[in-house]
Parts: C-alpha cells; structure tokens; sequence
C-alpha cells in the first residue's frame, strides 16, 4: 500500500513537473521545473530497486546536467525572450500527432496478449548481492567495451563543448 | 604449196599495206615527207606496196581457187569447202538456246574458203587490183596519196574479212570495217563540208541497217546456238517451215534490214549518191564492185535461212524490185557523170536482190559478178573523163569528146552496152537470167517484180545512153578552158579500162542460160560450181518449173527489145542532134520530182534529222528541264521540307520533351519546397508524424 | 488499492514520452526544447528500468547508466552549440533560425 502511495507521489511529482516544464514562460521556472522533475524520476527508480540509479540521477542528472543548464540560461540573456510568444504556429499540429502517438503507444502496451507479453514477473529472487555490486559486475565484464566507449564519448564531449562555447577558435 | 592452207594470209597482205601507210606513209609520199630526210623523188615505193599486196592477195586467192576445184568432201565437210579456224575469238559462257540446247556464244577467227567465197575473193583481188593500179595514175596530183592508199587497203582487207569468214560474227567485223573505209574514203576530202558530210551520212545509214543485222545475228545464235556458216546450215536442216515460221522469217527479215543499209536498198539507200562526192576510184571499188555487194553476199551466204522463209523472200524480191525501179527512174535525169551511174549501181543492186528473193541464189551473184566488172568499167571511165576535164563532172558542159579521149570512150561504150543488157555481153546473161527467174517463180506476185524489173531494164538502156550522148557525142559544150587541156589519160589508167572491158565482154559467158543448148555445160560452169552452196534456182520443194523453151525465148527477145527501145530512145532525144534543153523536161513535175530524187533526203530530213534532232532536242530538254530538273529540284525540296519537319520535331518534341523532363520537376519541386523551413522543429514534427503512421499502420492490422 | 505493476511504470514513461515530445515539437525557445529532451530520455530510463525490474535483470539499468552518460554530453554539447548560435544570430528562438531552407 505503500508502495502505491509513493507511487503515486512521485508519478505526479515527474508528470507535474513535466508539464511545467515545457510550459512555463521563464526558463528559470522551466529548469527548476525540471529538477522537480527528475528528482521524481530518482523517486521511481528507487522504488524500482535501482538504487543505484536514484544516487547516479540525482548527482549527474539534478547536480551536474541542470547545473549547467541553469549557467547558460544565465549566461544567455533571456528577457527578450520571455517577451515573445512562446509556442511556435504548428502546436496543434504536434499536439495531435503526439496524443496519437501516446494513444497508440498505451494500446500496444497496453494489450499483452497480443502485443507485448509482459509475461509473469520472474521471480525476484531478493540476492544477497547488493544493486551496486550487480550493476559493477555486469558492466565491467561484459559492457567493458561500451563503458570504455562511454568515455570517449564523455571526452569527446567536454572537448565539442569547449570548442562550441569559445568566443574565439 | 598448198594454197588452201594459207588463206589466212589473203586478207593479211593488205593489212601490210594498211598498216605501213598507217606507219610510215607520211614519210614515203614526197609531198608530206620532211625535206631534209631524203625524199623519196616520187610516190613510186606506195605505187609498188599497196597495190601490189593486192596483186599478192589475188594470186593467192587464185591459187587457193584453184586448188579448192580439186578438193574433195571430208569429213563433216562437203566438197569444194575448206575451212580454217585459226583460233577462238570470242569465249562466252553457255547458255540455253530457244531449243533447250545447251550453247557457248563463241566466235572464231577462222576463214571458210568454198565456191561462194572463192568468187567473192577473186571479184575483190582481181577488181580492186586494177583500181589500185588505175588510182596510181588518178591520184598522182591530189594530196594524201599514201593515206589514199592505206584507206584503200584497209578496205580490201576488210572487205576479204567479210567474205572469207567462217561465221556471223567475223564477217560483221569485215561488214563494220568496210563501213568504215567507207566513210574515211568517202571523206577523203575532208576539207570539203560536202564530202565530210557525205561520210557521216554514209556511216550512219549504214548503222541503222547494221542494227537489224545485230539483232539477227543474236537471234539467229540464241535460236540455233551457233553464228558458224556450217553448223547454222546444218541446225537449219532440223527446221521445217511450218514449224518454226515466225522465228525464221524475223531472222531473215533482219538480216535483210543489215543488207539494206549496206547494199542501198530502199529505204536506205540515201548515202550511196552523196557517196561520190569521194575519189573516183573509191566510188568504182567500193560503190560499185565490192562493199555493197557485201549485203548480197551475206543473203546469198544466208540462203539456207531464206529458204525456209518464203515471206522473207518475198520481202527481198519486193524491196529488190522496187529499188531498182525507184533508182532508174532518178537516174534518168540527173546531170552529174558520178549520179547516173550511183542510181545505177543501186537500181543494178535491186536487181540482185530481185534474184536471190527469187530463190535463184546463183544467179544473185552472177550479176554482182558480172555487174563488178562493167560498173567498175564504167565508174573508172567516168573517172576518165573527169580527169581529161580537169574536174568538170556536170554532163551539161561535156559532149563532143569521142574523138578526144578515144580510149576511154570505146571501153565506155562496151560498159554501156553490157549494163544495157545487149546479147553476148556479160550483162545480158545476168539480167535475162533474172528477168526468167523471177517471171518463172510459181508466187505469182513476182510477175509484178518481173514488170517492174522490165520496165527497169528499158530505163537503165535509156540513161545510160543518155550519158554517152551527152559526154561523147554531139557539139561539144565544154568550157573553152577548160577543152584546152583535155587529154586522154595515161596507160597507167586505160589499161585497166581495157582489162575491165575485155571482162565485160567475156564474163557473162560463165552463166550461158540452159536454154542455149547449143554451147556445151562447160558454159554453165558458175551454176554448178556455186550449187554445192546455194542449191539450184527454185529449190523451194516447189516444183521444179517445166522448162517452157518458147516462153523463154519469147521473154529473152521481149527484155533485148526492150533495151533496144530505151537506147534508140536516147539516141533519138539525145544523138541525133543536140538538144538545147534537156527533153525530158516536157514531162514537167515528173521530171522535177525526178530530178530531185523524189525529195527522200528532204524528208529524211523533216522527219528524223530535224523531227529527231531538233524535235527530239525539244522534247529531251523540256523533258531534261521539267521531268530531270524537276526531279532534282523536287529532291532539294524534299530534303529542305523533310530538315523543317525535323527541325519542328526536335524543337517542339525532343526538346520539348527534355524541357516537359525540367518542368515537370520544377513543378513538382513547389509543393515539395514548401516542407523545407529550415526549422528544425517542423522535421521533428514530420518525425512524429510518421512514427505516428506507422504505428496506426499496425494498429490497423 | 490494486498493485503497482509493471505496466503503471510504462505507461507513465509514455505520458512522460508525449510530454517531452510535446514540448521539443511546440515551445520556440531552444533552452526549454532541450529540456524537453531530457525529458524524453528520462521517460525512457523509466522504462527501462522497469523492464529490468520485471525480468529481474540488471543489463536494462546498466543501459540506463549509459542513456545518463549520453545525455550528459549531449547536453554540454547542445548547450555550447546554444552560445554559440546566441552570439550569432543574437536569438534563440527555434523558428526564427531558418537559413538552411529553399
């Protein structure tokens, strides 16, 4: 029961935050609507057993990601912004399309005997190993290589973005 | 040595000649010769050669003769024949004759020596000998002696070619080379426009008969597969007339058409007085003796075909007659020495052919024979008095010259008689001889022949003795200038006269008629001698005419009186006294008409040479402008019409097309640009949409 | 109260999904579309963990670990492309960049 409640809380916490999100006319507003946002996202994780996941969100997600958003919508000037209007002509075009997606997205989910077998929940077995020893073994065994590749990428990036973000080059 | 053997060479010694005039002539006549080579100092080494190649010929040709008396049949070959082929000539491929036989259009070059031929060569050795020599003298003071008698030769070797061949075609070789001599000797005064004229008149009447010939001969090979004497009469032998009528009769009649052309018949006998506007001596030989009886020889040669034609024959004695009866009456009143006696010759030659249409072959060629040595005679006395006038040949201003040039005129006078027909001359046993054949012939259409061959006979008496009035008798109405001169000619020149007058004496009397019974067979001996070839007189199959001896004398004394008529005629308008203008004229337009030959030329002109060449010079030049022209003027404008269609084509439909290629994407390219925005978000958006798609896609299914 | 299954979870990460998606597609400031992306990318960690959860397996969060890793770089990268178009075109709503067009 428990379990629902918190459900629940956190749900509404992410699909609330959400909507703010792509709503709000001040980008200040929007991050921390954001933030709201994946702290609720880390809520759910948690109660998914993936605590792992809820520290790394939180840090990387909240600390790191938002962080930086929150510097540049600082360091661009966005008053002028604000001002103008903030949904672009094909808005209804777009809200249709997504509300069909979303439609049809939740049908075929939503249908497990035709489309996607959920099948029964295996049996979770409650380890002795710990989430993060779970997650360390499989991703520095087998997932070596993407991880090795995942920082490249991470490299790559702080090198694109310095670059990006120079006055001059 | 055996003379049969070498007749190859008869005709080869004029050639000699010919060919060294051709060759050296120039340089051994003192009148052409360069002055600083040595000259000759007179003609005498051209007065040797050429006529004494002749003189070689006639003696082989004698020789030949008379070793072919003895020849017996061997062989294949009858008796009295010899023949010689040197070599094929003409190699063609076989083909299929008419009567699916299997056939090589071959010619050889190969010479057949039997009694035809034998006295065709010896009349052409023997005749043109004599003229050689009688032109010795009557060319000493023209121009172009040597080339006189290189033409001369040429001639008789040409002429020897014709008559000794062994086949149709060698002998058209022979019959197109003497039409050439013809025409360059005709000419020989090419300076002259007339005498030039005269040469191409003569060549080109001869053509259009020769092209009968042609088609004959191609006919004759493509129906009996060979063009050989021999094998024609024997392939012939197979034929009947019933049978193969029309082929035969087409073969024969354009064979005849040749002998027209050649031999002056009617309707081409136009050239043969034109023809003297050339030497004298070239009017006796060629004229007279021997290239217009090339057509005579050549039917009677043919006579195994004529047989078997009886329509042909009538043709020929038909054409023979009324030739002979159309030229006489010209001859009576023209008032050229030379013209009189050219309608002679071509009225005589219509005599001839009146005898071989009879189907008395032999007695064709005894007249040749005989008509050889007394026209010659006659052409050659002309000359004579030509020569003694210093040129004068117009009648009107002769006369009186009997006493003058007393050779001449006696010979003249023998020749006279013997053409007249006057008993014991040589020209009464031809004639007469003709005159019963052609009465005697059971189609009764040639009694028509016979009347008006009789009537012919009584004209030729006429003019004839006309001509001697008015040359040798009465006042003499020569140019006093001229009458200061005349003199008789040289012996080189009268002894051939009284050679050729002791012929006309004496000829005749190979031919003696049967009816003379009192003279032994040997008087007979041209009838047998030339049987084995040309067969005995109304041979037909028809039968053989009972000899009706009171009929046959009434006819002979009927022809002699006429003759007497014709000259007592003569000698009453002419001799008796001297008329002051020409009698005759009291016939009034006949007389005209007659003088002007009946106007033939003037129409020949109208209808062919002008219709033909002016008319047809019309036609061909509109035809050239409109139909040629406007053939090639069309094609311009096809090609010009066909480049704008094409033009039209590739602008509006191949570029069109490139362009509709163009347009097409330009217009398609509208709706498509309006999804470039550039902004990002509507690409997103498209995205979604087709995710969208998609998964309705699998909603729906 | 009935349990929460797997499917609660999947259905919220498709309505967390169309959030996102409507906010990359609609709103014309570049800064919120970004988020919004992020938005996304979270709504699919959210699945993926919950299929992880319902296998009982943990490859479906080591996945997430990455997705995570991804969208930070791309955001430091999105994020300096963002300065970088400011100091250009001195906007930075979405629709007034439009050069690359017909």
């Amino acid at each position: 029961m428990l379990d629902t409640v918190f459900f629940y809380f956190f749900a509404l916490l992410t699909l609330g935050g959400a909507v703010l999100t792509i709503t709000r006319r001040n980008a200040i507003h929007s991050a921390v609507s954001l933030i709201l946002s994946l702290i609720g996202v880390a809520g759910l994780f948690l109660l998914q057993h993936a605590e792992f996941l809820f520290a790394v969100q939180i840090v990387l997600y909240v600390g790191g990601i938002m962080v930086l958003f929150l510097f540049v919508i600082m360091l661009v000037n966005l008053d002028d912004a604000a001002r103008v209007a903030q949904f672009n002509k094909q808005w209804w075009l777009a809200l249709a399309c997504v509300v069909a997606v979303g439609g049809e997205l939740v049908y075929f989910v939503s249908r497990p005997e035709d489309t996607l077998r959920l099948g029964n929940a295996a049996a979770a077995a409650p380890d002795k190993i710990g989430n993060v020893e779970r997650i360390a073994d499989v991703l520095f065994s087998q997932y070596l290589l993407p991880f090795e590749v995942a920082s490249v990428l991470l490299l790559a990036a702080v090198v694109g973005g310095v670059l990006m973000a120079k006055r001059r080059v | 040595m055996n003379f049969l053997d070498s007749i190859g060479l008869i005709p080869l010694f004029p050639l000699f000649g010919a060919l060294v005039m051709l060759l050296v002539g120039r340089k051994l006549d003192p009148q052409t010769a360069d002055a600083h080579h040595h000259a000759p100092k007179s003609k005498f080494l051209i007065s040797l050669l050429c006529p004494g190649t002749v003189l070689l010929s006639f003696l082989f040709s004698a020789g030949a003769v008379w070793q072919l008396v003895d020849l017996p049949a061997r062989g294949h070959l009858p008796a009295h024949t010899h023949q010689i082929i040197q070599f094929t000539w003409l190699a063609g491929l076989p083909f299929h004759t008419a009567a699916a036989t299997l056939a090589r259009f071959t010619a050889d070059f190969g010479f057949l020596l039997d009694p035809l031929s034998s006295v065709m060569i010896l009349v052409v050795t023997g005749i043109g000998f004599l003229i050689h020599v009688y032109s010795i003298g009557y060319m000493a003071h023209d121009g172009g002696y040597y080339r006189f008698f290189g033409y001369l030769n040429l001639f008789v070797f040409f002429m020897l070619m014709l008559v000794l061949a062994n086949n149709y075609v060698l002998m058209f070789v022979g019959w197109e080379g003497v039409g050439l001599c013809s025409y360059l000797l005709i000419g020989f005064y090419f300076h002259k426009k007339s005498a030039a004229d005269a040469g191409k008149k003569a060549f080109i009447v001869n053509r259009i008969g020769d092209s009968g010939f042609i088609l004959g001969m191609l006919l004759m090979f493509s129906v009996l597969g060979t063009t050989r004497f021999l094998d024609v009469n024997k392939a012939l032998a197979a034929m009947s007339p019933e049978t193969h009528f029309g082929v035969l009769t087409a073969m024969a009649v354009l064979l005849f058409v040749g002998a027209t052309g050649k031999s002056a018949q009617l309707p081409l006998y136009v050239w043969l007085p034109d023809a003297m506007e050339g030497p004298t001596p070239v009017s006796a030989l060629i004229h007279a003796a021997t290239m217009v009886t090339a057509g005579v020889y050549m039917v009677a040669r043919s006579n195994q075909l004529f047989r078997l034609a009886p329509d042909a024959c009538l043709i020929v004695g038909t054409v023979g007659a009324l030739t002979a009866f159309f030229a006489a009456t010209i001859a009576m009143t023209q008032n050229d020495i030379k013209r009189v006696l050219a309608y002679s010759t071509v009225s005589q030659l219509g005599y001839m052919f009146v005898a071989l249409g009879a189907g008395a072959y032999w007695v064709g060629i005894f007249h040749l024979y005989t008509h050889a040595f007394f026209k010659a005679l006659l052409f050659l006395g002309s000359g004579s008095v030509i020569h003694a006038l210093s040129g004068e040949q117009d009648m009107r201003k002769m006369g009186g010259l009997r006493k003058k040039i007393p050779v001449t005129y006696a010979t003249m006078l023998i020749g006279t008689l013997a053409i007249s027909g006057i008993p014991g001359l040589a020209g009464f046993f031809s004639k007469d001889e003709i005159l019963w054949q052609a009465y005697s012939h059971p189609h009764a259409w040639f009694r028509v022949v016979y009347a008006l061959g009789l009537m012919t006979a009584g004209m030729t008496a006429f003019y004839m003795w006309r001509l001697m009035a008015l040359t040798f008798y009465g006042e003499s109405r020569v140019d006093p200038k001229v009458a200061a001169h005349i003199h008789e000619s040289p012996k080189v020149m009268t002894v051939p006269l009284m050679v050729l007058a002791a012929g006309s004496v004496l000829a005749g009397w190979i031919g003696v008629p049967k009816l003379w019974s009192m003279f032994p067979e040997g008087f007979r001996t041209l009838e047998t001698w030339l049987a084995g070839v040309l067969g005995n007189a109304h041979t037909i199959g028809e039968m053989q005419h009972e000899p009706n001896t009171g009929l046959e004398w009434a006819m002979m004394l009927l022809s002699v009186a006429v003759a007497g008529a014709g000259i007592a005629l003569a000698w009453n308008l002419y001799q008796k006294r001297t008329p002051a203008v020409e009698p005759l004229q009291a016939l009034g337009p006949v007389y005209t008409g007659s003088l002007n030959k009946w106007y033939v030329d003037e129409a020949y002109d109208v209808l062919f040479v002008n219709g033909l060449s002016k008319g047809g010079g019309t036609v061909l030049s509109r035809f050239d402008q409109k139909v040629v022209d406007g053939g090639v003027n069309g094609a311009g404008w096809l090609t010009r019409f066909t480049s704008t269609v094409s033009m039209w084509w590739d602008t509006w439909i191949v570029d069109g097309a490139v362009r509709l290629t163009a347009f097409s994407v330009k217009m398609s390219s509208y709706p498509v640009r309006i999804f470039q925005t550039g902004s990002v978000q509507a690409y997103a958006l498209a995205f979604v949409l087709g995710v969208a798609v998609i998964l309705g896609y699998y909603l729906v299914h | 109260m009935h349990p929460i299954t797997t499917l609660h979870y999947l259905i919220l990460s498709v309505a967390l999904l169309a959030i996102g998606t409507i906010g990359v597609l609609t709103r014309r400031n570049i800064v919120i579309i970004l988020m919004s992306i992020e938005l996304i990318l979270n709504a699919v960690n959210i699945n993926l963990v919950a299929f992880s959860q319902h296998f009982n397996n943990v490859n479906g969060q080591v996945f997430a670990i990455f997705v995570i890793t991804v969208a930070v770089a791309e955001a430091a990268v999105g994020l300096g492309i963002l300065i970088s178009l400011f100091r250009n075109k001195e906007t930075v709503q979405a629709d007034e960049i439009e050069i690359l067009k017909w």
